[in-house]
């Protein structure tokens, strides 16, 4: 029975190990400028990790294999070296994997958090109420208009609660349900939410962010491959919270400016 | 400490004060168990029907209807009511189960005897902590019965979804007041019980018992009972603030300017973020609450079974330590994506990398003192030894979702449900199993059988696997946790991985039948004890009678003479030697 499960251990461990190995389910493609900082880190990561879980699960499968059938009067051993020559060893390897994920990892944390976007990036406002993304871009003018809580109306498809026979700045704001920008140009998205949490994941972006009712908060990045993609809530916002979604198209410029003028149009 | 044998209350004689109001720790730590065991297995009969509706989402469960008409009409649940029963799910597994069971339930029974004490100092809280969290357990039960079911909110209860009221989504009314007073109620009877189990290890020793000849479960329940008594004391005012957003008109966790169906919420001027920071100071440590009780009793169980014991006490007790510290320290973790300052992500961030070394100096432990031993090979044992591939497999993809760059890909994904349930939740349970296959004989009297308890272990092992690696396989193709369907385009080529699942889960949920099976079946019809010490283990608990009497040693208390652990001494006269044993043990390595 122990060396049935010894072996079963060992063989959980290596096919566990396969689907990651062979890519079986992999994580989305990458159309970001700083998705390939997340993706090495991820990658180093699961090789650290790896090579762990399975010396671990080798270890205890063997052991239990070895020593689960001692020979009548045998004595019991101690590990050569002790426990002081594992605990040194668990703050030498492990303390340096923490040290080298730690240090390395701010790297692509910085790239999302710690750069302001550029002066020139394209600032869109989402918002984000049960159970739908809306999104805002400033018109010609450049300049979004405030916001008005108490003129929020569905019927009115007034998403935003925006007041466009008073405020200036609102009169050309431009409301879509998907959300459009160019490739290759940064976006500053700055974030609202209208009830409750919800958030902003698009995994091939190696975007996800909160939205924090009562704080706007914001993030940038820069799309590289034109294409489709969802946009999905990962904040449970109540019962259509698995349905919450929408559609990122990243577009070329002059695509990016046709539709523009179209959702101009349109309001 | 003290040597003489005082009744700090006498026998029951009455059936009431004997098996319902009992003021006898272990009377109550079975208590605990029994509650465990009802909600472990509403628990699991809640993620059985989850899993059929993520599999097949139109297959009609027979008799659902009858659970909640207007969730499951036609015996197809609603999205809302997946919602409500994954909140369930997670509320009664968490809460009622792993922090009952390997903390509450043996602790009760067994930290007295282990120590050597003839109950705890304060049986009237004792009594109280139980019967609290009695009805905390059927406040929260009630709200499957009050209009539009429990909340829908997740174990997590992010506010303002929690705290906004019935506009929020069905359940978030009463269903709401009911979850928070159901929390808030089970917290004062963990810090009774946290209360309860500090003192006794402090002030309740037997002559000789010092600190570190405490055996190692006896250091966790010790440890834990310490993360208890500060943990559950911040998400008890959590709870009630929360409640008062709900009754009092305040606005604790709701910001202004919020709207819902065209309308201005009346309330003003609370924080979104304030909940999330009372509720994860509380949630991390309540993950090593969950856990390390686990880790003392399968070390205990180990070292009986390996005839040897752990390659360094100190090192351990030391470990379990170190986690319950740092555990205060890596909370926000849980919160790099929360929109709170990214600064403090990396603040976070660090100390959750560095909680990775006591947790390998675990493993290391465990695995170096399994070399060179005379291992045996029983259900408690296999349950231990799952327990330690559980807890490796579950600890290193901690590694991923330390760091806050890699978070933003596998926040709020099946990765993270992988990550959790291996290591605090099947972890926790196969330490529950391991305690129970182990110590069964102490506490009735009677064997359990044990080909059916290695059944369930090779069932329980297997199957745990066949669900929680998938789900980090789904984690990663960016599967997002708590959706009732799959919709989205990339999220439908996965859903065969679901039906796996599902497939597993019922295999796996089938074996714990067997368990319950096992343990009843046991409880009256079992094989008696052959004897009051059958696994020839060393601590207190084996040196008095099966079951213990009523004051736990009889006339005496018992006196210590050795470190907790005396297996294959040189020269000692049998391959254990107890510790009550007066023998000089002249090879002993005494750590006291």
């Amino acid at each position: 029975m122990a060396k049935l499960f010894a072996v079963t251990i060992i063989v959980i461990a290596i096919a566990s190990a396969i689907p990651i190995v062979m890519h079986m389910w992999p994580m989305p493609q990458d159309i970001s400028v700083h998705g390939h900082l997340i993706d090495e880190q991820y990658n180093d990561t699961m090789w650290e990790a790896g090579i762990s879980f399975l010396a671990s699960q080798f270890l205890l499968g063997f052991f239990i294999w070895k020593f689960s059938s001692p020979a009548p009067g045998a004595k019991v051993k101690n590990f050569p070296g002790g426990a002081a020559g594992l605990v040194i060893a668990a703050f030498l390897l492990v303390g340096t994997e923490c040290l080298a994920l730690g240090v390395f990892g701010v790297k692509a944390w910085a790239s999302v958090y710690f750069t302001p976007p550029s002066a020139n990036a394209l600032p869109i406002q989402v918002q984000a109420g049960q159970f739908a993304f809306y999104f805002r871009y400033p018109g010609p003018d450049g300049k979004f208009g405030p916001l008005h809580p108490e003129q929020i109306s569905q019927a009115n498809a007034n998403f935003f609660g925006l007041d466009t026979t008073h405020d200036q700045d609102s009169k050309d704001d431009i409301v879509a349900a998907e959300m459009a920008i160019p490739v290759n140009r940064e976006i500053h998205l700055l974030m609202h939410a209208e009830d409750v949490g919800h958030s902003f994941y698009v995994p091939e972006l190696r975007v996800q962010q909160d939205f924090v009712p009562g704080l706007d908060v914001s993030v940038h990045f820069t799309a590289t491959k034109i294409g489709k993609y969802e946009i999905v809530c990962t904040q449970l916002c109540g019962l259509g919270h698995y349905n919450m979604k929408a559609y990122l198209e990243v577009m070329s410029q002059e695509d990016y400016d046709n539709w523009l003028k179209q959702q101009a149009a349109l309001q | 400490m003290h040597d003489t044998a005082h009744a700090v209350h006498g026998a029951p004689t009455s059936f009431i004060r004997k098996h319902v109001f009992s003021l006898d720790h272990k009377v109550i730590g079975k208590q605990y168990y029994a509650l465990a065991l009802v909600a472990a297995l509403v628990g699991m009969f809640l993620s059985w029907i989850m899993r059929i509706h993520l599999g097949w989402g139109n297959f009609a469960i027979p008799g659902l209807h009858l659970l909640s008409k207007t969730g499951a009409p036609s015996n197809v649940m609603t999205p809302e009511y997946y919602l409500q029963l994954l909140t369930m799910h997670g509320t009664i597994m968490v809460f009622f189960v792993l922090t009952t069971a390997p903390f509450a339930a043996f602790g009760n029974f067994f930290l007295p005897i282990q120590v050597g004490a003839e109950d705890m100092p304060f049986p009237h809280f004792n009594m109280m902590s139980f019967w609290v969290t009695f009805v905390a357990f059927l406040v929260l039960v009630a709200s499957f019965f009050v209009e539009n079911g429990p909340t829908l909110g997740g174990w997590t209860q992010y506010a303002p979804l929690s705290a906004i009221g019935a506009v929020g989504g069905p359940g978030q009314g009463m269903g709401v007041v009911l979850w928070a007073s159901s929390i808030a109620i089970f917290c004062v009877g963990q810090l009774l019980g946290s209360l309860n189990f500090i003192t006794t290890t402090l002030d309740m020793r037997t002559k000789g018992m010092s600190l570190m000849r405490l055996p190692l479960s006896a250091w966790a329940w010790f440890i834990t009972s310490i993360m208890g008594l500060t943990a559950f004391a911040v998400l008890m005012p959590a709870c009630i603030l929360l409640i008062l957003d709900h009754v009092a008109g305040t606005s604790f966790f709701v910001a202004s300017n919020l709207v819902i169906n065209d309308q201005v919420l009346p309330h003003t001027g609370g924080s979104t973020l304030l909940w999330q920071h009372l509720f994860w100071f509380f949630g991390h440590p309540e993950v090593y609450i969950a856990i390390v009780p686990g880790m003392g009793i399968v070390s205990h169980v180990l070292i009986t079974n390996m005839r040897k014991p752990m390659l360094s006490h100190r090192v351990l007790i030391y470990s379990m330590g170190a986690l319950a510290v740092l555990s205060y320290m890596v909370y926000g973790h849980h919160m790099f994506v929360s929109g709170m300052n990214p600064f403090s992500s990396l603040a976070f961030s660090f100390p959750t990398l560095v909680i990775t070394i006591p947790s390998t100096i675990v493993v290391l432990m465990w695995l170096g003192s399994l070399y060179g031993s005379k291992l045996r090979i029983n259900s408690a044992s296999l349950f231990a030894l799952g327990f330690i591939s559980m807890f490796i497999s579950g600890g290193v993809s901690g590694f991923f979702l330390a760091q806050p760059s890699i978070d933003i890909m596998l926040h709020a994904t099946y990765f993270v449900v992988g990550h959790f349930h291996l290591v605090m939740g099947v972890a926790a349970m196969f330490g529950i199993f391991a305690g129970t296959y182990f110590w069964f004989p102490k506490m009735t009297g009677r064997m359990m059988n044990e080909s059916l308890g290695r059944l369930h272990f090779w069932m329980s092992f297997v199957g745990a696997y066949c669900i929680f690696m998938p789900f980090h396989y789904l984690g990663i193709a960016g599967n997002v946790r708590r959706y009732q369907a799959f919709t989205d385009d990339y999220l439908i080529p996965l859903i065969p991985v679901h039906k796996f699942i599902t497939i597993a889960a019922l295999f796996t949920g089938f074996a714990q039948l067997i368990f319950l099976y096992n343990l009843i079946h046991s409880l009256f019809w079992g094989k008696p004890a052959p004897n009051d010490n059958p696994w020839e283990g060393t601590s207190l608990e084996w040196s008095t009678a099966t079951p213990p009497p009523h004051n736990n040693f009889g006339d005496k208390l018992p006196v210590v003479y050795h470190d907790p652990y005396q297996y294959s001494v040189d020269g000692a006269s049998s391959d254990h030697v107890m510790q009550t044993s007066p023998e000089d043990l002249k090879n002993a390595p005494d750590e006291k």
